[in-house]
């Protein structure tokens, strides 16, 4: 089962994410009003530390457990995707209270209802998929 | 143990755990990006045979459907073993500002008048939950990733395209909540 190391990361990310109660809808309400640290403080401890190990893991040429070198690649040079897209996905976020892995989450949780959110995620992704090639990018 | 893994998580410990699943992911020659599920999910149910943007071997993402599944049962778990009764512990501002749009803080993760069953079985609670849905999933393919590939990996990784993106996110954000959610609620 190569597979299960996957599945036990997927579910320390679910607990993570359920008891710092960043799957709360009341929390992404709370950030975008800026009237708490707290969501700015997870996300911000999360890349802070993230910085320092890709610094890292790139200066020593570190390897996967498969022996490879750990490789990142850069993401395309442009704006218009990353702003418009990112936009679009800020209201959905505000809106809904969940990005995607929260959502998934939150039906963990038993908020089933979040699976009209996954439903329309879904439909939003095979849309983004057939207008792709008119979509500025 | 047990009994303070239930309190809600700080959000360093938080924070440092995020960071931690995102180092495990880059060692076991993975990247950290949840919203390539979506796409994944549009292949398997048949979308391939129609567009050829999900014309892919879903094969190579099998490891991040696990991911997923992972995190459903974290979910539970959550609900579950590692339950707080302890309300959340939101800003009073929030709480006003909420007031003002009529939503009362029920101190749950998610208020029951957007997700319970009331509002989910009338129409306008289908129409909003369902188009918010369409706006993440279509903003997050779109931009490339959602908050887990762009605010973590690639803000780890230096990549300006990340931050371009976390700008529109918290701009589509900071619109919804401030001018659009008063019109909606």
């Amino acid at each position: 089962m190569k597979g299960i190391k996957f599945i036990l990361a997927g579910i320390l990310f679910g607990i993570v994410m359920a008891k710092s109660e960043a799957i709360s809808w009341y929390r992404i309400q709370e950030m975008f009003r800026f009237q708490s640290f707290h969501m700015y403080g997870i996300i911000g401890t999360a890349v802070v530390i993230g910085l320092i190990t890709v610094y890292l893991i790139k200066k020593f040429k570190l390897k996967d457990i498969q022996g490879d070198q750990i490789i990142f690649h850069d993401k395309d040079k442009s704006w218009k995707r990353y702003l418009i897209g990112g936009l679009i996905f800020g209201l959905g976020w505000a809106l809904t209270g969940a990005c995607p892995g929260p959502m998934f989450v939150n039906i963990g949780y038993g908020y089933w209802s979040m699976g009209i959110v996954v439903l329309g995620a879904l439909i939003g992704t095979y849309l983004y998929g057939i207008w792709k090639t008119k979509l500025p990018h | 143990m047990l009994e303070i893994l239930k309190q809600p998580w700080p959000w360093f410990a938080s924070g440092i755990a995020i960071a931690f699943i995102m180092i495990l992911l880059l060692i076991f020659g993975k990247s950290f990006g949840f919203s390539s599920n979506l796409r994944t999910l549009c292949t398997l149910a048949g979308a391939g045979k129609r567009n050829a943007f999900f014309n892919f071997d879903w094969k190579t993402q099998k490891w991040n459907l696990l991911f997923l599944l992972g995190s459903v049962i974290g979910g539970v778990i959550a609900a579950t073993l590692l339950k707080s009764e302890a309300p959340v512990d939101l800003s009073q501002a929030t709480i006003n500002d909420l007031a003002k749009l009529n939503i009362t803080f029920d101190g749950q993760l998610n208020p029951s008048q957007i997700f319970g069953y009331e509002f989910i079985s009338s129409p306008k609670g289908i129409i909003i939950l369902l188009f918010g849905g369409v706006l993440v999933g279509f903003g997050s393919r779109y931009a490339g990733g959602c908050t887990s590939g762009h605010a973590i990996s690639g803000l780890s990784n230096l990549q300006l395209p990340s931050l371009i993106a976390v700008i529109g996110f918290f701009a589509g954000g900071l619109m919804m909540t401030h001018f659009l959610l008063p019109l909606l609620f």
